[in-house]
């Protein structure tokens, strides 16, 4: 399940965006968002928010590199393709995915944690708007 | 420009969109935050000695049954003692939902494994996923657990921390009422209990941690897990002051006269009426 860490692994973390005003034009939302500050935009204003945005991708991270030094420079090549191809697998852009097959290769598809249950983006209640989305995902926007 | 219309999906688990950042001034203020919102269960189990090998090979658990919200007691008979697997069971002490959920998602995963592997859960097993489980959380999950349970290796008891700290022990007490009980384990603990006497030994504790300890109260629950099966005694010994209510509160219809009665008709006009055929084949 976990990697118990090896923390010397972990050089760089991943760098967060999206921390700017949600709205828009680009204009913090007050009636949405509340009031802005230039510190609430920049900074995580929760402890955790900055370690479990990035958690898992810390944890593939610390994994891939570990097999590395156990099993050689192939083995974690390999895996990272059959993850490419395995993300490719999706629904229609404005559609969630269930991602089986990543989740079957991460190994995640046995177990519960709490993004299984506390804001399952299949029961979200909002969606794109469908015509948008393709075009988005098409380039043509 | 158009690109506000495409939408981000929310990622799954925890969402911070509501915290906000405090400056570090008002720390005192944030700290009486939390602790409004959560009911805290004051509360120490504890667990119990292993037995003499020749005799049976198990586990006491025993706990209050007191939950608090501050200065008020949220919950006279809440259940502190939480299920896990058929051969595991864990007291939780600290902030009640976060103990319920945590033991109930552990639970969850225990059965996955026991489904998938044709297995029975060991408590090392359940010791790990959480210890994984709070240190990813750096303690803001509030759940100082206790874990005990007999399984194919024997009877084992292990005491996890909120930050994922992690201790096997003999006998342990948590929770705020885990000084007094402590004291009364240290003093009557021996290697080589008998069952009676463990199950004396951990009521005795418990009912040190109710005297006291303000946290602590109620009736005192039992979990006895051997080889051949857990015994859930609740309650074990139940609390000499109970409220007794002297009159009966319900009142009978009629009582409250009807002065007057009004009845004003709702008077709804047809506007429009359509007819759709519907498609049954």
């Amino acid at each position: 399940m976990n990697s118990r860490g090896l923390r010397s692994q972990l050089k760089d973390s991943v760098p967060v965006a999206g921390f700017c005003p949600q709205s828009q034009f680009g204009v913090q939302d007050s009636l949405r968002g509340g009031f802005s500050s230039v510190k609430n935009e920049l900074l995580p204003s929760h402890p955790l928010e900055l370690s479990e945005k990035n958690f898992r991708l810390n944890q593939d991270k610390m994994n891939f590199s570990t097999l590395r030094n156990i099993q050689g420079l192939h083995a974690p090549l390999k895996l990272q393709m059959e993850y490419q191809a395995a993300r490719q697998i999706q629904r229609l852009p404005f559609l969630q995915s269930s991602n089986l097959a990543l989740d079957t290769l991460r190994g995640s598809d046995d177990t519960i944690g709490f993004e299984d249950i506390l804001n399952d983006p299949a029961q979200s209640e909002m969606m794109g708007e469908p015509h948008m989305m393709v075009e988005y995902k098409m380039g043509m926007l | 420009m158009a690109l506000s219309n495409v939408l981000e999906a929310p990622a799954a688990g925890f969402n911070f969109e509501n915290s906000s950042s405090v400056p570090e001034n008002n720390l005192y203020v944030r700290v009486n935050e939390i602790h409004q919102r959560s009911v805290v269960f004051s509360s120490f189990f504890f667990p119990s000695p292993v037995f003499y090998p020749l005799l049976q090979d198990g586990v006491v658990l025993g706990a209050d049954t007191r939950a608090t919200s501050s200065e008020v007691v949220a919950d006279k008979m809440c259940s502190k003692i939480h299920y896990m697997a058929p051969n595991i069971y864990c007291c939780g002490a600290g902030t009640a939902a976060d103990t319920e959920k945590t033991t109930d998602l552990v639970a969850s995963n225990l059965t996955i494994f026991s489904l998938n592997s044709g297995r029975k859960p060991r408590v090392v097993m359940a010791v790990n996923i959480l210890q994984d489980l709070l240190y990813r959380y750096r303690g803001q999950i509030g759940a100082s657990l206790i874990l005990g349970g007999v399984d194919c290796t024997g009877s084992h008891l292990y005491t996890v921390g909120p930050y994922g700290s992690v201790d096997k022990k003999p006998y342990l007490a948590m929770g705020s009422g885990n000084l007094a009980a402590m004291g009364i384990m240290e003093d009557g603990f021996r290697p080589d209990l008998e069952l009676d006497q463990a199950k004396q030994l951990v009521r005795s504790a418990i009912q040190a941690g109710i005297l006291n300890d303000l946290g602590s109260g109620h009736n005192i629950d039992l979990c006895v897990i051997t080889d051949r099966g857990v015994d859930y005694i609740r309650p074990y010994q139940e609390s000499q002051y109970k409220d007794h209510r002297t009159n009966k509160y319900r009142f009978r219809q009629g009582t409250t006269p009807v002065l007057t009665d009004t009845v004003v008709p709702l008077e709804l006009e047809v506007v429009e009426e359509k007819v759709q055929q519907m498609e049954t084949s």
